[in-house]
């Protein structure tokens, strides 16, 4: 029988499937790319910092670097990374599914995110942009010389095709499940991509407004946030970041999704506290949505306002920490092995942890006006972003990649690798809290003489990170070729994805499963009530 | 969740043979059609938060200006809007009847007809629509480099129609959108494609229609009749 990546030969074969795992592969393409765009930019940023001059660009050259890293890593990389690849692939092989509910949606919202990813190309080939990828106005309206429009459609467009992938993933889950498969038996993943899917569609119109009226403002003259109208700059930055706060959320808890079942896989136990975890999400989600003041402390928002959202920001740390609490206790006690997924999700209970707390920090409304817009928040943000989100989404590549492309990566290459990224992120990024702690502030291409040490520091620690992360593709890229062929289950682990074949069919499964349990149900079988 | 499984054990139908219209992921013709509306659905969600945007800009202009916005309202013209209010409630009940017509198994002709009504509505609304932008046109009132006002608040007046022409341009667009789907939910149908047995498309297509309806109820009062009382 032919596996999903036999099943049909060609370029059109691909352009137009639509089977859930081959456009899985096709986002997995499109966001690798977008990531080492992103990355060069980020390249750049540090080059440029190695020394306290501004020698190697202009002030404006560095503007459109950080801002097209930004645009590019967050709304093309970080966001659609582990739903649209790992959660696309494996969410309805999870729950018993032949594919997801729309899967002519799913390959559209491949054509959506390609299209939005060309008007930010032509952007950043035609000259960048240069208002950060926050796009705040009256700068980007009425200020701002650079291809705000292009850039701020392709934002527009591209939010599209996280609408429909959460469309798709919440439609999915309610109406897709096999026999058997009751909410409370849902793998912790699914759970977490079904709270990804409720902060994707609730917030993401809501950006999609913001940045087409910013657009509009400058293409039509319709003034909505023009303050010479009595428009409301701040109006925007509410807006704005009602989306862009949870949407932190949209990509750290799929991450989350990943180490729940990595940090189960590796320990051969049973999650603790099953429910709570699940739960924690779909807090964070709902929590997530009322904390979006803390990005406007200083802006002119009313002191009451500040010290409502700073309370409403603590109180989400709490499903984050009570996470973080559950995987430890997993753990506890566990037969713990440590290959490459473990590896990376250590790595991100560590730095996730160390993100996580600083973050209380900012929510801390005197302190922050001390650390606002100091690489104190850069760092803070990257710990959380790329110590935690891209962890998790390197934990995940590494533990289904068997699954998904039928072969065996080399493990000690791939120890090695989770080694140099662990070392070379916290070389590049704790430096940085040091950074913003002593007043550097973000932004600005030069910066006084005694904070060389720092940031050469930084520098080099990112030039550590690059190396780890091109060690995975080259080494995911020769398994393809000279790997070892992978069996069913090469780990030993329990769930749906791994009883059906390395690489599996197209249909999925051949008979539709019945569930009669939770997956990593290692210990002797008990079914746990919702309580437990 | 005991409802679930048991629709999915009577995967093929009534008859043991699969419905022509049931795609192959799905285990029968009920799952399908739940999938469908639990579909649009969650994308009207999706777009009650997209105008939701709007709707917040405009709460807080208007509690910011509310001398000013008065004094723009007064410019638009009632008559058109409460018109087209009506067509639009009677272009709902048009849709209604239409995806009744192909629920109860009515001929094709007949489903065809309620959608062409419905679409001649629709494009009514677009015709009177466009003569009241026309009017903004000829009077100076469109927000930008021509804007012209001689009462008391010209910078509020110019927010208030930049709000109006984002609102009802994207409500308007939205309209554009319905017509065609209409156009092949029509087509669809006079192929005699929908029947009492599989009738989704026409019933979400409703759906969308009905939204963009409501979202025009809370336009009218908000721009056409504010302190008229």
């Amino acid at each position: 029988m032919p596996n999903y990546l036999t099943n049909g030969h060609g370029l059109a074969s691909w352009l137009l499937t639509k089977d859930h795992k081959r456009i899985a592969l096709l986002y997995l393409a499109s966001i690798t790319a977008f990531f080492f765009l992103g990355g060069m930019f980020a390249f750049l940023i540090r080059l440029e910092l190695l020394t306290p001059a501004g020698d190697v660009m202009t002030s404006e050259s560095y503007n459109k670097m950080f801002t097209m890293h930004g645009v590019v890593m967050v709304f093309f990389f970080l966001i659609p990374s582990i739903p649209a690849v790992l959660g696309n692939f494996f969410i309805p092989i999870m729950i018993g599914a032949k594919d997801l509910a729309f899967p002519r949606i799913n390959l559209l919202s491949w054509y959506v995110y390609v299209l939005g990813g060309l008007f930010t190309l032509v952007a950043a080939l035609g000259g960048g942009v240069d208002t950060g990828w926050t796009f705040y106005t009256p700068y980007s309206t009425a200020a701002s010389n650079t291809h705000v429009i292009t850039a701020g459609l392709g934002v527009f467009i591209t939010g599209f095709s996280s609408i429909l992938t959460g469309l798709n993933f919440i439609v999915t889950i309610h109406r897709m499940r096999a026999p058997g498969m009751t909410w409370f038996r849902l793998p912790l993943f699914v759970w977490s991509h079904y709270a990804t899917s409720l902060i994707m569609i609730l917030g993401t119109p809501v950006i999609a407004i913001t940045v087409l009226l910013v657009a509009v403002e400058r293409g039509l003259h319709l003034g909505i946030f023009d303050p010479a109208l009595g428009g409301d700059p701040i109006l925007f930055q509410h807006l704005f970041w009602f989306y862009s706060h949870p949407a932190v959320y949209i990509m750290i808890l799929p991450a989350m999704g990943v180490i729940s079942e990595v940090v189960q896989a590796f320990s051969r136990k049973n999650v603790f506290g099953y429910s709570f975890v699940a739960f924690s999400s779909l807090a964070i989600a709902i929590i997530g949505f009322l904390v979006w003041g803390h990005h406007i402390f200083v802006a002119g928002q009313s002191v009451y306002a500040g010290l409502i959202f700073s309370i409403l920001s603590f109180l989400v740390a709490i499903p984050s920490a009570v996470k973080v609490f559950n995987w430890t206790a997993t753990i506890y006690k566990g037969s713990v092995s440590f290959d490459a997924p473990m590896l990376y999700a250590f790595g991100f209970l560590g730095l996730f942890t160390i993100g996580g707390l600083t973050g209380l920090f900012l929510a801390t409304v005197g302190l922050d006006v001390h650390v606002h817009d100091t690489y104190f928040i850069i760092a803070h943000f990257h710990y959380i972003m790329v110590g935690g989100a891209i962890m998790g989404y390197l934990a995940g590549l590494h533990y289904w990649w068997p699954k998904i492309s039928g072969k065996m990566y080399p493990e000690g290459w791939a120890r090695f690798a989770a080694l140099i990224v662990f070392v070379g992120f916290n070389l590049t990024f704790f430096p940085q809290f040091v950074l913003g702690y002593l007043g550097m502030p973000r932004r600005y291409h030069v910066y006084p003489p005694e904070f060389q040490v720092l940031n050469v520091l930084s520098t080099a620690g990112a030039t550590v990170l690059a190396v780890g992360y091109l060690l995975p593709m080259v080494y995911f890229t020769w398994s393809i070729f000279a790997g070892e062929k992978a069996p069913m289950n090469p780990w030993g682990v329990k769930g749906l994805e791994w009883e059906i074949p390395s690489p599996p069919p197209t249909e999925n499964f051949v008979v539709s499963p019945i569930v009669t349990h939770r997956t990593h149900q290692y210990a002797p079988s008990k079914e746990v009530g919702i309580g437990g | 969740m005991a409802a679930d499984g048991h629709a999915r054990v009577a995967a093929e139908g009534a008859h043991g043979v699969r419905h022509p219209r049931l795609q192959h992921h799905f285990d029968d013709m009920e799952q399908q059609a739940e999938a469908s509306t639990l579909g649009m659905w969650v994308f009207l969600v999706t777009e009650i938060m997209f105008f939701g945007g709007l709707f917040m800009a405009y709460l807080v202009y208007r509690t910011q200006m509310p001398d000013a916005f008065r004094e723009a309202s007064h410019h638009l013209d009632i008559t058109l809007g409460a018109t087209n209010t009506v067509i639009l409630i009677v272009s709902s009940l048009t849709m209604a009847l239409a995806v009744r017509s192909a629920q109860t198994g009515q001929p094709a002709k007949t489903q065809v007809g309620w959608l062409v009504a419905t679409m001649v509505f629709g494009a009514a609304f677009l015709g009177i629509k466009a003569i009241e932008y026309t009017e903004k046109f000829r009077d100076h009132i469109v927000p930008g480099p021509f804007f012209e006002w001689h009462g008391t608040y010209p910078r509020g007046a110019e927010m208030f129609y930049s709000l109006y022409f984002a609102m009802t341009g994207l409500h308007a667009l939205h309209m554009v959108v319905g017509l065609g789907i209409m156009t092949v939910m029509a087509s669809l149908a006079w192929r005699g494609r929908f029947d009492d047995t599989y009738y989704t498309p026409i019933e979400v297509s409703g759906l969308y229609w009905h939204f963009v309806d409501i979202v025009w109820i809370f336009l009218f009062p908000l721009l056409y009749l504010i302190g008229r009382h």
